[in-house]
C-alpha cells in the first residue's frame, strides 16, 4: 500500500493505493487519525484501492467515530467495487459519507 | 498451474493403525468456489477435512494450499499459511470461560500486533456480519446452539482468511436457522471471494451451497461434479446417499463373527 495526504479546500485528502491489508492498515489508521488530530475535515479516497481488509475497514471506522466526536467531517470517496464489497458486507455502505469524487463531496457540504 | 487452484489434494493415502481411511484422494479445489464434501458415516470426510488443516500427518501423498505442499513447509511458513485457513468445527468450539468477543478477538492477538481498538473493532464488525452484533459480552454458556455457530464463524472469519473450513454446519440446527447460515456462506464468497470447503450429511444444504460435490466413499471419491452432476448420477452409491439409502452389503460372516469376538469363536455348521 501506498498513501499521500493533499489539501483541498480544508479538506485533508488521504488518497490510498493498492492492498490495504493488516500489514499496512496500521499505517492507514495513523494517517486517517493524525489529520483528524490536526482538526481537519477528512477524505478517505479509496479510487485506487485494489483490496481493502477489515483491519483497513476498521482505520476507517475509526475515523468516522474519531471525526464525529471532534465533530469534524468524515468521508470516502471514489470507492472501488472490491472495497464496496466488504463495506457492503457489514452494511457499513449505510453508513459512511460516501461520494464518487472529491468534488462532489465539497459541492454537497458547500 | 498452482494458482489455478487454492486447495490440490494428490494420491492421498492415510491409515489409523491398519484401516485404510482414505485411499488415493485426488482433488482440486478453485479459488472462491464452494465445495462440498459429502459421504456417509466413515467414508473419509473429516479426516480429509483434517489433512486439509493441516491436524493429520498423511501415510503418502501431499496436501498443496495456496501452492505450498503442507509436509514441506517450515513451521514459520505453515503459521503464515494458517493466517489465510479459517475453521468452524462441529461444535464450535468457543472457549467457555471467554466472552463471545474475546473468543472472535483470539486469532487477532495470536496472530496480528494490531493495535487494542482495531481488534475490537474488526470483531465487532464480523459479530456484525454474523448478525450477532452487541452480543460480544455474553459468554458462550449464554448463546443458543444456532449463535453458538454463528460465533464461531465470525472468529473464523475474523482474518479475513482466504480459505474457510466448516466441519457439519448445519448439524444440529432448526431448518431456518440451517438456512440463514447457508445465506451467510454464499455472502462470504461472493463479497470476500473465499474458497469454501463444507463437510455436510445435509443434502438440502449442500445442493443449495455447492458450486461443486465431491462425494466420497470408504476412503476413495466417487465423483466429483456440480450439484445437477451429482444429482444425475447413475452412480448406485451416489444415489443411495441422495436417497439416504443404507448399503445392503454381503456380509463375510466368518469375518464378522471373527470381529465380533475377537477371533476366538468358531461359526457352527
Amino acid at each position: 500500500m501506498a498513501y499521500q495526504v493533499e489539501e483541498d479546500r480544508g479538506f485533508s485528502i488521504v488518497l490510498l493505493t493498492g492492498d490495504v491489508d493488516l500489514s499496512c492498515s496500521p499505517d492507514a489508521r495513523k494517517t486517517i487519525l493524525d489529520c483528524l488530530g490536526s482538526k481537519k475535515n477528512t477524505l478517505v479516497d479509496l479510487s485506487n484501492v485494489t483490496y481493502i481488509d477489515s483491519s483497513g475497514v476498521a482505520s476507517l471506522v475509526e475515523g468516522y467515530q474519531t471525526a464525529k466526536k471532534k465533530n469534524l467531517k468524515f468521508g470516502l470517496v471514489g470507492v472501488s467495487g472490491p472495497a464496496m464489497s466488504v463495506l457492503e458486507l457489514a452494511r457499513l455502505n449505510k453508513v459512511f459519507p460516501i461520494y464518487a469524487t472529491v468534488e462532489e463531496c465539497v459541492n454537497t457540504d458547500g | 498451474m498452482d494458482q489455478d487452484y487454492a486447495i490440490r489434494v494428490e494420491n492421498l493415502v492415510t491409515h489409523y493403525g491398519p484401516r485404510k481411511i482414505l485411499d488415493g484422494v485426488n482433488l482440486a479445489i478453485k479459488p472462491s468456489e464452494i465445495n462440498i464434501i459429502m459421504g456417509g458415516s466413515g467414508s473419509g470426510k473429516s479426516t480429509l477435512l483434517r489433512h486439509m488443516l493441516g491436524l493429520h500427518t498423511p501415510t503418502s501423498g501431499s496436501i498443496i494450499l495456496l501452492g505450498k505442499d503442507i509436509a514441506r513447509i517450515s513451521a514459520a511458513q505453515l503459521h503464515d499459511l494458517r493466517t489465510n485457513m479459517g475453521v468452524s468445527f462441529q461444535g464450535g468450539a468457543l472457549i467457555s470461560s471467554m466472552t463471545v468477543g474475546e473468543n472472535v478477538e483470539l486469532p487477532l492477538r495470536e496472530h496480528t500486533n494490531l493495535d487494542d481498538s482495531t481488534i475490537g473493532i474488526m470483531a465487532r464488525m464480523k459479530l456484525e456480519v454474523v448478525n450477532l452484533g452487541g452480543f460480544e459480552n455474553l459468554m458462550p454458556a449464554q448463546l443458543s446452539g444456532g449463535m453458538i455457530k454463528r460465533a464461531a464463524l465470525a472468529r473464523a472469519i475474523v482474518m479475513d482468511p482466504k480459505m474457510l473450513f466448516f466441519d457439519e454446519p448445519s448439524a444440529g440446527l432448526d431448518p431456518v436457522v440451517a438456512s440463514e447460515l447457508d445465506d451467510l456462506i454464499l455472502k462470504l464468497r461472493d463479497s470476500m471471494q473465499m474458497t469454501i470447503v463444507v463437510v455436510t450429511h445435509e443434502l438440502e444444504s449442500a445442493f443449495k451451497i455447492a458450486d461443486r460435490i465431491i462425494v466420497l466413499d470408504h476412503g476413495k471419491i466417487l465423483l466429483a461434479g456440480s450439484v445437477e452432476e451429482v444429482r444425475n448420477s447413475k452412480i448406485e452409491r451416489v444415489q443411495d446417499l441422495l436417497n439416504r439409502r443404507s448399503r445392503h452389503e454381503e456380509i463375510d460372516a466368518e469375518a464378522y463373527m471373527d470381529r465380533l469376538t475377537g477371533g476366538t469363536a468358531t461359526l457352527q455348521s
